[in-house]
Order: structure tokens, then sequence, then C-alpha cells
């Protein structure tokens, strides 16, 4: 293998983003590399169940069934023009190269010239007392219970946060057969209503949404807004979860599964591994990998897309990817397809209106992160509770997470704070009475997810 | 053994597929090939690990990878995670540890 990267190109993750991107680089004459972790191609929304799963995809992706299988079908036809790499994790960048893991234990270093992050995102959530029971899941997981496995998270199921994903999800189970106990609405219903002038730009997604919620109330599913999780309770696994409706009251809902989400956050490690430069976006209350509306990084030869550069969802993600790839050809000295790049820019300017709405429509719960319970556990890795990470705050004046990281832990476990971290800026800002951009943000280490320890590095 | 009573996850399609069996605990149980080591668990039991710092039960949280919390130890002495890797016949599962 060469040591430089030869002119290579590589994209991480097979998503709408990464398979748009490596559409276009192919219809440029150009052989990419496509590195994804998942088994098949697809991404989150359109992740395709096993071998063997024979559910047609009017049944995995309802609605969304005709993009699933133009995405599939895309994808598969690219697979001979492509140097196409399932099953392997990314695990570390480091001079130009990408460090693989092969999930069969392979290991490898592939140089690169050109490198095209599209890592999509992970459900954002808000713990409260009992989250970690068993039952317990992120409304994404909820749905990869379904779509990729054909079962439900448990017999009787609660749905909680305030997302899209959340009507979605909830509407999915009902469908499927499975008792949807109730679907309960973080939000206040009156945001919805404040929303509406930016979601009606958001044309078939906003109806689909709109079907989902019909659907649900036609089928007496009890809907509630502006709800208050309290606890989750129970013995060996979920038996309840108590919560406050808008009037004050307390209620309980029983269920054996319980579904959590409010909305997502964007999986941008990798970018932090390759050096690129983080900007706070304070309408998703995160960090994103800088960059132009190409996708372009500072980082020359770095690009990012999709919902790891920030969330803009599905359709969104497959412009932004053949955008980014758009300019990394440009950036080769390919002739631009000044077009095309007009007609994608008009569709991503109606999509970013929409999104706004949908940031109104489903708001982060800011009161509720800030005012967790102390004994509440925050970190599920090494069981590090909200009082813990209070304490260390009060003790060191740690107004900026990194420190109070240090002292607390609370990121430190195998997931890197992926779960955490959200909640855990909210409260360091909550006690400092400061900013959530002033708290700054948890730093990615590699491996981005535990590996096996093995003596050499990559070959 | 009460987790073993009582399934998290239920089948609700795809039932057709080849069945597959694993033992839990030593006991033995069955599963569908092309199942996750996560859905074969969890269709036979209520937890996949015990959290080695707080002692308390898990059955994973995301199910794409990301959070960790489904770690599940072979008799062999290998470790999985469990939402990452599908189940096989004569797989011997251990949940009541880290
Ligand atoms: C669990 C879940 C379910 C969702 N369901 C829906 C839905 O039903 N409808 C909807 O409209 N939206 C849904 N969304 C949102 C939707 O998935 C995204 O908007 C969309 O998929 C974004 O596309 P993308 O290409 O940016 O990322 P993704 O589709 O997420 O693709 C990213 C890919 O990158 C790979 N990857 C990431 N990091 C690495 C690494 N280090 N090494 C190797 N590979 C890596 C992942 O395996 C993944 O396949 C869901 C999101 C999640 C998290
Ligand atoms: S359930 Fe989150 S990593 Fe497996």
């Amino acid at each position: 293998m060469a040591a430089e990267g030869g002119g290579r190109i590589v994209v991480v993750g097979a998503g709408p983003a990464g398979i748009c991107a490596a559409a276009a680089l192919v219809y440029a004459g150009i052989r990419p590399v496509v590195i994804d972790e998942a088994p098949r191609g697809g991404g989150q929304i359109f992740r395709r169940p096993p071998d063997g799963f024979a559910r047609p995809a009017e049944a995995l992706y309802g609605l969304d069934a005709g993009a699933a299988r133009q995405t599939h079908s895309a994808f598969d036809a690219l697979l001979p023009r492509i140097d196409y790499r399932p099953n392997t994790l990314v695990w570390n960048i480091h001079a130009r190269s990408v460090h693989v893991l092969e999930q069969a234990g392979g290991r490898d270093a592939i140089p690169y010239d050109s490198l095209l992050l599209a890592t999509g995102a992970m459900d954002r959530v808000v713990p409260f007392p009992g989250w970690t029971l068993p039952g317990v899941y992120t409304l994404g997981g909820a749905q990869i219970a379904l779509k990729y496995q054909g079962c439900a998270i448990g017999r009787r199921v609660v749905f909680v946060g305030s997302s899209p994903l959340l009507y979605l999800v909830a509407y999915q189970y009902a469908r499927a057969g499975a008792e949807v106990a109730a679907v309960l609405d973080t939000a206040p219903f009156t945001v919805k209503l404040a929303a509406l002038p930016s979601m009606l730009w958001g044309g078939a997604t906003f109806a689909k949404g709109l079907y989902y919620l019909g659907w649900l109330k036609a089928r007496r599913v009890p809907i509630v807004s502006g709800v208050t999780p309290l606890r989750a309770e129970g013995r060996d696994g979920v038996e309840r979860l108590v919560w406050r409706a808008a009037d004050g009251g307390e209620r309980d809902t029983g269920c054996d599964g319980l579904a959590m989400g409010w909305g997502l956050k964007s999986e941008s490690q990798l970018a932090d591994l390759a050096e690129v430069p983080f900007a706070f976006h304070a309408g998703q209350r995160q960090w994103i990998p800088q960059a132009d509306e190409n996708g372009r990084t500072p980082v020359p030869g770095v690009y990012v897309c999709g919902d790891g550069a920030g969330i803009a969802g599905a359709e969104a993600a497959a412009l932004a990817g053949e955008r980014a790839a758009l300019a990394l050809l440009k950036d080769r000295g390919h002739a631009p397809d000044d077009a095309r790049l007009t007609a994608i820019a008009r569709k991503q300017a109606r999509l970013r209106r929409f999104r706004r709405g949908l940031e109104i429509a489903f708001p982060f719960p800011e009161a509720m992160a800030r005012n967790i319970p102390d004994d509440t556990l925050l970190c599920r890795c090494e069981a590090v509770t909200v009082g813990e990470l209070r304490r260390w705050i009060g003790e060191l004046d740690a107004g900026e997470l990194n420190r109070a990281k240090a002292f607390s832990r609370v990121g430190m476990g195998r997931c890197q704070g992926r779960v955490c971290g959200p909640t855990a800026a909210e409260i360091v800002a909550g006690e400092c009475d400061a900013s959530l951009e002033s708290v700054g943000r948890l730093r990615a280490q590699p491996p981005v997810k535990p590996i096996p320890l093995q003596n050499s590095p990559a070959a | 053994m009460h987790a073993m009573t009582r399934p998290q996850f239920h089948r609700l399609a795809e039932t057709a597929r080849k069945p597959l069996r694993l033992t839990i605990d030593g006991r033995s149980a069955e599963a569908l090939e092309g199942d996750t080591l996560l859905t074969a668990i969890l269709v036979n039991a209520r937890r996949l690990n015990i959290n080695q710092f707080d002692r308390t039960p898990r059955a994973g949280f995301c199910l794409m990878g990301a959070c960790q919390d489904c770690w599940v130890r072979l008799e062999g002495g290998e470790r999985l995670r469990a939402c990452g890797s599908f189940a096989a016949d004569g797989m011997r599962v251990i949940t009541h540890g880290g």
C-alpha cells in the first residue's frame, strides 16, 4: 500500500449522505473507498434487515418505502464501482490515514488524499430516575428492534420525549401490532402552533407527521402534550412511568417497554480526530464540525455532510452528500457542475426553513435537563450520578465541561459521553449560570468506540 | 433465575426464520438465524449484563453501537457488543456479570 494517499478518496458512512456522495464520485469516474460499520448500506433511516428477513419495504419503511427502495438500489448499483468495506469500524484518524477494525478482527490503516465524513447521528436523551432499567430504550433503538429484528421492546410500550421520531415510532409500533400505552410529548402543544409557519415548508415530510398523529388519534392511543417524565419504576425492569401532566397532577402509565428521545445529536467524533475545528450551533444546542455550505472544512481535503455535520434529516443528508462530493471534485480539478449545485442549494434552503420549524415544534427540555434530581444516574457506563457532577462543579468552580469530566468521570466511560454529554453540558451551564456555548464540548479520543487491545497497531 | 422467566422483547414479525439454540447462563434457549445476540437473549430474558459499577441489570439502550451498554460475556471469556453481533448456534452467554 502506498504511503501517500495515492489520490484515494475515502467516504465514511453509507447512509443517505455517504451513498449520494459516493454516487457523485462514481459518476465522475472515481472509485472511492466506502467504509461502514453496518453490515449493509442504507444508514439509520434506511437500515436493512439481515439476510433471511422477508418483510417488504412498505412494512419496514412505511411512507418512506419508495425512497428506501431507491436508496438501496442506487447503492447496489454502485457496488461494482466502489471499494466497499462493510462491517468495518473507523476507530481513529491519524496522519491522513483512517484506522479500521473489521468485525472479523482484521486491522488496516488506509491513507487518503480526500476524506468525506458522513457518520450520521444518534438519539439525544435526557435522563430521569429509572432510565437504566431493562426495557428503557432510545426512540431510535425501539425502531431498530422493530425494523431490523421484527421485535417490539415490550408488550405495552410508552413513548416519551419530543421529536418527530416520537410519533413516527409510536405509529410504527401500533401498526405492527404492539400495544402503545401512551405517547407523551414533553413540549406544550402551543409550540407546535408557533412552528406552523416554518413547518408548512416541509411539504411531504410535514404531511407525513400529521398522518402519523391522526392515525394514532383515530385508534384512541392516548397522546398528551406538556408532560414531564418523573421516574421509571420497576423491579427487574420497567413496570411503569410516573409523569407530571401540564396541569401539575401526577399520573402513571403501566408499561414493560419505554422509548425516550429528544431529537438527534451528531456523531462527529471522527471530524474531531481529523482536526476539524468545531462551532457552536445554538438551534441544535450542540457543537458541529466547521464547514462551508459545501461541507468543505478548514482542513484541506476533509469534507463533512449529513446528520454528522449537524442535524438536518435524511432528505437534506442526501443533498449535502452530493454537494460535498461535488465540492471535493472541484477541489481536485474537475469541472464544476454549476447547474446541479444551484438545484441542490434551492432544495436545501427549503429544508432549512422546515428544520427551524422542527426545532421549535420539538424543543429540547432545558428545565427538565437542568433540574434532574441528584440521585439520578447521569453516566450509564460508570454509574456516576447527577449529584456527583454537581458536587464537582461546585468544588472546582468548574464551568468547563472537560474539567468537570476529568474529576467526575462523566463522559469518560465506554461511550465517551455520547449518551450523557448533552445533559452534562446543560447541567454545567445551569449550575454556573453560564451559556451552553461557554461550557465547551467533550473532545473525542481514539478509539472512538471500544476495540480489543492489540500489541501491534494497524498493519 | 427470575431474569429468564419473562422476556423483554416480543416478536411481531419475521418468525419464519431458521431456529438456533444458545445457552443463557447455562440454560438452553431458542432464537432465530439473523437475530442479533441482543435480540436472541432478550426474547428469552430481561437483561444482558450487570453493570460493574452499580450492580444493576442492563438490557442495552441504543441498539446502534453507540451507548456500549450491551456488552455480553461468552463462557470462553470473549466479550461481544450484543447489538452489533449475530447470534450463532451453540453460543454460550453469561448475563450475570459485567
Ligand atoms: C436509530 C435512528 C433511527 C432513525 N429513523 C429515522 C426514520 O425512521 N425516519 C427519518 O426520517 N429519520 C430517521 N432517523 C434520522 C435519519 O436516520 C437521519 O436523518 C439520516 O439517516 C441521516 O443520514 P446520514 O447519511 O447523514 O447518516 P446515517 O444514515 O446515520 O448513516 C451514517 C452511517 O455511518 C456509519 N458510521 C458512523 N460512524 C462510523 C465509524 N466510526 N466507522 C464506520 N462507520 C460509521 C454508520 O454505521 C451509518 O451507517 C433515524 C436516526 C437514528 C439514529
Ligand atoms: S445497545 Fe447501545 S451499543 Fe449496543
